[in-house]
């Protein structure tokens, strides 16, 4: 069956199918209750599944993972919503330490199949630790995957997905996109940890995840002016990444430009571009190039536009690759 | 310390080595029993064990001493790494660990060598994650006792999940309710993560035993650098019971942790236990208690000793006899003694195995890399893998 949906529409409509596949699937965070969340994505779900299922908790992030820890422990799902990305380092020991490490710890005897989903990225004129893209920290740290929507599609299969996954996965949410809609087939079926080819090309490969991508493809559109055609990536999975298509993409086009919101020292791009330098090193027209956020601080609201990469910055770093 | 002397100091402040009053006592440091004793709770307290269950606790006391010296000793000779010994505080740990029921849950930290006899785990297993070999390798599932954690208090979170998860499943209100034991010590308290682990399992009002084993030091820093009150007493900003028991009493361990239990798995909510004991050795190996505590605060612990207090109980009680005594430190030599063999066979793990379980799913990069290593040893001539 396929509707019309809002990427948030389209995550609380996969959270319900999920809660009402699994009885052991639960909600857990800060007014995800009565309020529906500040973002609305879990609206409804409590009055639906009950506060023993949708629950809004104290408010302290490392109590939200660490109590979900124990619960999945006890053979419960967790889904955790973190409401604003820079309030997940409160956090980030329970993750890195514990979430992370406890299957490996274990030998594998201890499962923790918990998804923890983080609205991030800029663009909404929000006050400072409402705008940041922490992907390369959860990245960083094995025995966590990560992985990033850019659809109203992607937010209703993903998030399924994520939750039916025994891995614990950092699940990260566009939210300035959280109202572009889209079509989405509720029936949908194709893997979860895939890189996926969003618009094919031949003149430079561009790659992009969450927020980026619409701004991508927004600016393969506006080469086609200029008689360059971009092929674009949806990156999809940051951890572990899956960059055999990339590759094949890049042996073609010889040019590669990748585009995050977050800084770029020591970022995804940076893991990314070695990468392709070590398996398409001979295809290589020009060196990997990156458009991302600058290494700085997130900017107070008014400097924001400055500070993301958007369809010129893209645009430009094409015809650096040109320019060689 | 005077005959008779409870081991009580006047009340005031917290001092590390002195111990507190309000604490929950049914066997005195000299072996003298008392029939009830109340607690900070105003529950009145007692015990009524079989002789054959006295004499259970003298031989788990016993056998966990020395197999906690033969860790100790291994790690001198070079066999384990790191060895955190549980010395003077076996009663707070047979105590509590005895007091579970065969469907509770326990959160270790990574002292808990005892709790982990009690409930029936091999002592193997805890020493192989001390050799190196790897980080834990107990089924959490079968023996009822979580991983080993070693980041202060993280556990304290991982229980109140988990007990949330048992009322959920509808598991609490009768006697045959589950509930969850969570250990951790007295510098934990001043972590966040325990904190909120107090507020969630309050607010939630899950089915939770809070064992705060107060030695009096977390590695060098005494207990008046954590805390201006008893910890016992921060339950009240809680909102859950909170008491204090002497932790080198084995029976007023047992006592208090099996009501609180049972409070617990009846619905009753949380209690927060502060276990009053010592840590008789060094925090860990690698550590020299000489440069921050003095030899005369060690010997008053020493006098309060938790297994010379129950021997002197069974003796004077006639509950154990002078052949029971031999038998009992004959059984702990052998079981030492097979714990060191074992320890010396315990073979190295295969390099390749540590791409292992990284992900219930596996991973691609993980199994490239995996690949790409085995290849490389292969490289070397000779080589076995």
């Amino acid at each position: 069956m396929a509707e019309k949906l809002t990427i948030g529409k389209a995550l609380n409509a996969g959270l319900r199918r999920a809660l009402e596949q699994d009885p052991k699937v639960l909600i857990m965070g800060e007014d995800v209750g009565k309020l529906g969340g500040v973002f609305r994505i879990t609206d409804g779900l409590q009055k639906d599944f009950g506060e023993d299922r949708v629950i809004d908790t104290p408010l302290a992030e490392s109590g939200i993972i660490g109590t979900a820890v124990g619960l999945a422990i006890r053979g419960y799902r967790p889904v955790c919503e973190i409401q604003f990305d820079g309030f997940v380092y409160p956090a980030y020991d329970q993750i890195v330490s514990q979430v992370a490490k406890m299957h490996f710890r274990s030998q594998g005897k201890v499962k923790v199949p918990m998804v923890i989903r983080i609205p991030f990225g800029g663009g909404i004129g929000a006050v400072e630790h409402h705008s940041e893209s922490p992907e390369a920290y959860f990245a960083h740290t094995a025995g966590l995957k990560v992985v990033a929507c850019s659809s109203p599609q992607d937010a209703y299969t993903m998030i399924q997905q994520a939750i039916a996954s025994d891995d614990p996965i950092v699940f990260l949410e566009p939210k300035r996109r959280y109202h572009e809609k889209g079509e989405v087939d509720t029936e949908a079926t194709y893997p979860l940890h895939a890189s996926r080819r969003v618009r094919p090309g031949t003149d430079a490969t561009v790659l992009a995840y969450g927020p980026m991508v619409r701004t991508a493809l927004d600016a393969a559109t506006a080469a086609q002016e200029d008689g360059r055609d971009l092929e674009v990536f949806d990156l999809r999975t940051l951890s572990p990444l899956d960059l055999e298509p990339v590759f094949e993409s890049v042996r073609r086009t010889g040019r590669c430009v990748i585009v995050h919101e977050a800084p770029s020292n020591v970022g995804l791009g940076a893991e990314i571009a070695a990468r392709i330098t070590e398996e398409c090193f001979y295809s290589l027209e020009a060196p990997v190039l990156r458009v991302t956020g600058f290494d700085t601080p997130y900017p107070a609201a008014r400097l924001e536009e400055d500070y993301l990469p958007d369809l010129d910055r893209v645009l430009d770093a094409v015809d650096r690759t040109f320019g060689w | 310390m005077a005959k008779g002397d409870r081991g009580a100091p006047a009340r005031g402040k917290e001092v590390a080595g002195e111990p507190a009053p309000d604490f929950v006592q049914l066997l005195t440091p000299d072996g003298e029993r008392i029939d009830k004793s109340v607690g900070a709770d105003g529950v009145e307290y007692t015990i009524d064990l079989t002789d054959e269950e006295y004499r259970g606790l003298y031989r788990d006391l016993v056998v966990i001493r020395r197999l906690d010296a033969e860790a100790t000793a291994l790690q001198r000779q070079g066999e384990l790494g790191i060895w955190a010994s549980l010395l003077g505080q076996e009663a707070a740990q047979v105590g509590s660990g005895r007091a579970l029921r065969p469907q509770d849950m326990a959160f270790p930290t990574y002292r808990e060598h005892g709790v982990l006899y009690c409930r029936g785990i091999d002592p193997i297993l805890p020493l192989s994650l001390y050799r190196g070999v790897d980080q834990g390798a107990w089924d959490p599932a079968e023996f009822k006792v979580n991983m080993y954690t070693i980041v202060i208090g993280a556990q304290t979170l991982h229980a109140t999940g988990y007990a949330m998860g048992i009322t959920k499943d509808g598991k609490v209100g009768g006697d045959d309710g589950e509930a969850v034991i969570c250990y951790f010590g007295d510098g934990a308290t001043s972590q966040g993560d325990v904190n909120e682990a107090f507020i969630w399992s309050s607010v939630f009002h899950a089915p939770i035993v809070f064992f705060c084993q107060n030695n009096q030091y977390a590695i060098s820093e005494p207990i008046e650098k954590q805390t201006r009150i008893p910890l016992y007493r921060r339950a009240d900003g809680f909102g859950f019971p909170g008491l204090r028991v002497d932790g080198n009493d084995v029976l007023a361990t047992y006592a208090v942790t099996r009501t609180a239990l049972d409070n617990a798995r009846h619905g009753q909510g949380p209690t927060l236990i502060e276990a009053y004991t010592y840590r008789m050795g060094a925090h860990t190996t690698t550590d020299d208690p000489t440069r921050y505590r003095v030899a005369s605060e060690v010997e008053e612990w020493q006098a309060r000793d938790p297994i010379a207090r129950v021997r002197a109980f069974v003796e004077k009680q006639q509950i154990a006899d002078a052949a029971f005594i031999a038998e009992v430190d004959e059984q702990a030599k052998q079981e030492a003694l097979q714990l060191r063999e074992r320890v010396l066979a315990m073979p190295d793990p295969h390099p390749l195995t540590l791409f292992d379980h990284v992900y219930p799913n596996g991973s691609p990069v993980v199994d490239a890399q995996r690949e790409r290593y085995a290849e490389y040893l292969d490289s070397f001539e000779g080589s076995a893998h």
